[in-house]
């Protein structure tokens, strides 16, 4: 049997989902439901003086109508940082508290004050409009660069400071930067995000009032993780009492990792009410609470040689985390963003400063990448504007500060294992034809138009574990993922996994990876998920960990059956377990070329006897039923790494950027499906470009968010983007059997600074923020003419 | 969304009748019906015209093109004979949102809402449209009086738009990349009698620019705008464009609507 680690296998998700088959959270209906719509606040800072339901509760088909004073008098516990930060000082990072409804002030449009419950949606709607809330309305903290000189929006934060983190060492970098010839300065906005998932947030609560069991059907990346946190923290059922289903849903990139505020309430309030509830957001609310993401102040500076070595790095960031501090947000632009500020360098030395500051904005979280794009943005868009000032070609500036050996132990905390960044930018190099990008140029002039070239190079950390030092690192849980093999008796196999798909295809990939294991046809082999009540534990699919982690458990449960069945296999045979290898499928004994296949052991190991004899094909001692189980938790992340090329076309007459051609060149160690893959690699890309070119999440003094619909908030679409040019190269993990790396987030990585420093070549070395929109690149246009006629 | 009274009115009068002051016609429902949902705006009574088959189809004379009011702009796209006659206008039709608002929006619904930024008005003002209504026929340049407000009156209807055929003609739009509204649409037009340069997206409302058809009228090339100043009074600024930007737009976009003529 021709092994499918590799092949390009059609996705089993692609019937449900192309057929209007799936089964999303809002599909799901529970007889007697009951529908929800939370009252939100209009103001970003305000205090709550009065909220007067009397009306509301009169009207038509109302059940019930719950606040703040409910949720605290009940003691329901509010939403989490997953991770604690040091300051440099030594001190922890201080958060506000963040209950589910907001008693006593709220901090940003759309932060949920109460909650109506009615017999239809219309009705629930109507009687919000009767919810009388009294505010006494605040200054709003909305402006990032002035929050640490505003006054406190939290009691007892000073300066709006979360914590002031630093990694790395001051001393080395002056030592380092005192023995430049230059030194190169970058002060970089990294754009607010909003992650617009195609499916919006939604939860379906259904309560058994005989076994007191919640049912809570939602939008989540990570089922067992919202369990685990509405049970310790909300305190809203026991984890025996509470099951989280996660069906299908339709995207996350970050945004549904957090439980949020609607869950906790809907769960803890179909057991007052005693009634299934029903709650989907519109699309304002997505636009107004999902997590936000990215939102970073840089000044960045990096001190060379005149001949373009590397000494030296600083990386100042203020990172906003919105009005709370939720599951990832404290870490995202701490452990996620500084150590990879170096890139794919010899960095001798460097540091990285992070003050994370609250404002009366949404909160702040993991976006596609996490920390690692914005890194990634500022090494790269410096490395461009080195290259620039000291007259070298930013691929050779690049080549020159390659490390050529792995492991290579990068600057500030990780250990890459395995890669070669050469071979990457060489490959993408000839892909994209740089070197006749020169001709393309010209050819762009003749037309009256302007053509530049970005090139960026980026290795990120992923496969986000080992539990030892995450939570060394302040994580409040361990980071592994768990398994369960299950061979039915007639042959086909469950696979359960505490990984959740939103669109990642594990039911495909991990299909075959079992496949490949056990020597079963993938027909026969169904991958089941999302659901506490089916399976295993697991902690989330967000960095690129599902297949890094989650999938290697699944290995590893396969190989336990696979040498359970050897030793069945062998008693069968009545031979030494020793002597029977196990190859597509069967267990053969290479000396008498005897076998038996694996359906034919696991029959035998749920069926372990024969008529009229007493005789088992268990060996003595062991157990029947064929199913194993695996946690698995690596000693290292995965590095990804990769190079890519794209070049722009600029209309200098009104600004528009065409993007014209792209190649990415990407190191993923082994690739299950390349299909998938190629696939994974088109979304990032394409969410990497909507941040170089259109995405902007905008508030305005007030904490107004003024880019609320898709009328104001450019999502990228087919029409912006050309045909990805793709290639790969490989060296493979060296910390997983598999050898697998991660594909979830290059794309997002890579293109933003790929794009902008495409852009900001074409401008002839024009700084721009991102996004690059037409009007600023007009705007720059305009100044380079200037200045060219000048030197002219 | 609140409760509302639907009525489908089978002819122009019938839903005259039932018009009142809170009231609103129905034809492609492509603002009516998400402002509604966004609980922006709310009627007692929404009088659906688009089964009205009097008021649809395209109808090319020697001199003019004739839509009905409710024809979509899908079919203003695709007809042969709009593309013979005034290809300008077929293309502006076909640059409209995206394909779903093109099967559902209509011509007339498209120039009663009189958005600052939509197409259609441009086109009106550029090619000297008559708007025939069921009681009176407007000229274009007195149609159009303000932001989303035009001289129709509340049981007023538009039945037809007819369109003089120019000479020569284009439409240049620099979309808004979120909405694909134009933040700056130019419709020139050159006909026997003169020169209109029909601008949308950048005020309030769509106007004719004088100063643009002056130069043009002098000598019909690029160039002659160059000179042109354009001042950003009364020009929007918003966060997708300021008003120098759009000031600059419609010169830029009158440009290429010229060239492309």
């Amino acid at each position: 049997m021709a092994s499918l680690v590799g092949s390009r296998v059609e996705r089993k998700e692609d019937k449900r989902f192309l057929t209007g088959k799936g089964r999303y959270t809002s599909d799901i209906n529970i007889a007697n439901q009951t529908y929800a719509i939370f009252i939100r606040s209009p103001h970003a800072r305000a205090k709550i003086k009065k909220i007067d339901t009397s009306k509301a509760l009169k009207s038509s088909g109302v059940v019930d109508i719950l606040t703040g004073e409910h949720i605290a008098k009940d003691k329901i516990g509010g939403l989490i940082a997953g991770w604690a930060i040091r300051s440099e000082d030594g001190s922890e990072m201080k958060c506000p508290a963040n209950p589910p409804l907001a008693k006593d002030s709220v901090n940003f449009v759309g932060d949920p004050v109460a909650v109506v419950f009615a017999e239809t949606l219309d009705e629930a709607k109507a009687a919000a409009e009767l919810v009388k809330v009294d505010y006494k309305v605040l200054k709003a903290v909305a402006n990032l660069s002035d929050a640490m000189n505003s006054e406190a929006i939290h009691d007892g934060i000073e300066k709006n400071l979360c914590y002031d983190w630093l990694l790395g060492d001051r001393q080395k970098v002056k030592e380092a930067f005192d023995k430049a010839d230059k030194i190169i300065k970058l002060d970089i906005i990294n754009n607010r995000l909003i992650p617009n998932a195609m499916e919006p947030r939604a939860c379906v609560i259904d309560y058994n009032t005989a076994s007191e069991e919640i049912t809570c059907y939602t939008t989540s990346q990570n089922p067992h993780l919202s369990r685990l946190i509405m049970s310790a923290f909300g305190g809203v059922a026991p984890e025996n009492k509470l099951r989280v289903v996660a069906p299908d849903v339709g995207g996350g990139f970050g945004s549904k990792i957090n439980l949020y505020n609607e869950e906790i309430v809907c769960s803890w309030a179909s057991k007052k009410i005693e009634r299934p509830i029903k709650w989907v957001a519109e699309r304002t609310e997505s636009f107004l609470t999902d997590t936000h993401g990215r939102d970073h102040i840089t000044h960045a500076e990096l001190a060379v040689t005149n001949d373009g070595k590397f000494l030296g790095f600083k990386n100042e960031t203020i990172a906003n985390l919105g009005a709370y501090a939720r599951v990832f947000g404290t870490v995202t632009p701490t452990y996620l963003f500084g150590p990879c500020a170096t890139g794919v360098y010899i960095m001798p030395a460097a540091y990285s400063n992070v003050k994370a500051v609250y404002t009366n904005t949404a909160p702040v979280d993991a976006y596609r990448g996490a920390g690692r794009p914005e890194a990634t943005y500022t090494i790269e868009r410096i490395v461009d504007k080195a290259a620039m000032e000291l007259g070298i070609d930013p691929i050779e500036i690049r080549m020159k500060n390659f490390p050529t050996e792995f492991p290579f132990k990068q600057t500030l905390v990780h250990q890459v294992d395995s890669g070669d960044y050469i071979a990457g930018l060489n490959k993408a190099k000839e892909m994209a034809d740089y070197d006749g990008f020169a001709a393309r140029k010209k050819e762009s002039e003749s037309r009256g138009k302007l053509r530049g070239i970005g090139v960026t190079s980026y290795f990120e950390a992923c496969g986000i574990a080992p539990s030892p030092v995450v939570m060394m690192l302040g994580c409040g849980v361990g980071l592994w993922e768990s398994a369960e093999v299950r061979f039915n008796p007639t042959g086909q196999v469950t696979v359960y996994t505490g990984s959740h798909s939103h669109g990642q295809s594990h039911q495909t990939t991990f299909a075959q990876i079992a496949a490949d294991e056990l020597g079963v046809p993938i027909e026969n082999i169904d991958v089941v998920h999302g659901d506490t009540d089916k399976g295993t534990f697991g902690m989330g699919t967000y960095g690129s960990r599902s297949l890094t982690v989650g999938g290697i458990a699944i290995v590893n449960a396969c190989k336990k059956i696979v040498n359970k069945g050897k030793k069945i296999a062998a008693k069968m045979l009545e031979e030494n377990p020793d002597d029977v290898d196990f190859k597509n499928g069967e267990f053969v004994v290479t000396k008498s070329n005897k076998k038996k296949t694996i359906g034919e052991v696991a029959f035998a190991s749920y069926l372990p006897g024969v008529r009229d004899e007493v005789k088992s094909p268990l060996p003595e001692g062991e157990e029947p039923g064929l199913i194993e189980s695996s946690f698995f938790d690596p000693s290292n992340f995965s590095f990804p790494a990769g190079s890519h090329i794209c070049e722009v076309e600029i209309d200098p007459e009104t600004g528009r950027v065409k993007l014209d051609k792209y190649t990415a060149v990407d190191d993923f160690g082994t690739i299950v499906n390349p299909l998938i893959v190629e696939g994974q690699v088109h979304g990032g890309l394409a969410q990497g470009i909507g941040q170089a070119l259109c995405e902007n999440a905008q508030y305005d003094e007030s904490g107004q968010l003024i880019t609320a619909s898709y009328m104001d908030y450019t999502m990228p679409r087919a029409d912006d983007l050309p045909d990805f040019n793709l290639g790969f190269t490989c060296t493979k993990a060296t910390t997983n059997p598999l050898g697998v790396k991660g594909c979830g987030e290059a794309g997002t990585i890579a293109a933003t600074p790929t794009v902008m420093n495409a852009v900001i070549n074409a401008l002839g070395g024009k700084e721009i923020s991102l996004p690059a929109t037409a009007e600023k690149v007009w705007n720059a246009c305009k100044e380079l003419k200037k200045s060219n006629a000048k030197a002219a | 969304m609140k409760t509302f009274n639907y009525h489908s009115a089978k002819d122009v009068k019938e839903a005259s009748k039932l018009a009142s002051s809170n009231s609103a016609f129905l034809a492609g429902g492509m603002t009516t019906l998400p402002s509604m949902k966004l609980g922006l705006a709310s009627y007692k009574d929404i009088i659906d015209i688009k089964r009205i088959k009097k008021i649809s189809g395209i109808k090319v004379s020697g001199k003019t093109v004739t839509i009905g009011a409710i024809t979509k702009h899908v079919e203003v796209a695709n007809s042969k004979d709009v593309k013979k006659a005034i290809p300008s206008l077929a293309a502006l039709a076909e640059g409209i949102g995206d394909p779903q608002v093109r099967n559902r929006g209509t011509i007339g619904g498209s120039i009663a809402n009189n958005d600052p930024a939509a197409d259609y008005p441009s086109a009106c003002i550029a090619l000297n449209a008559i708007i025939h209504t069921n009681n009176r026929k407007i000229n274009a340049d007195k149609f159009f009086t303000g932001m989303f407000e035009t001289s129709l009156k509340s049981s007023e209807i538009i039945e037809a738009i007819e369109f003089n055929i120019p000479q020569k003609s284009s439409y240049q739009k620099l979309p808004n990349p979120a909405s694909r509204y134009a933040i700056v649409g130019v419709y020139v037009a050159k006909h026997k009698t003169g020169i209109n340069v029909g601008v949308t997206g950048a005020k309030s409302s769509v106007y004719n620019d004088k100063n643009l058809a002056g130069a043009l009228s002098k000598n019909f090339s690029s160039s002659a705008i160059d000179n042109v100043k354009i001042s950003t009074s009364g020009i929007n600024s918003d966060i997708h464009a300021s008003a120098e930007y759009r000031a600059n737009m419609i010169k830029a976009f009158a440009k290429k609507a010229v060239d492309a003529c």
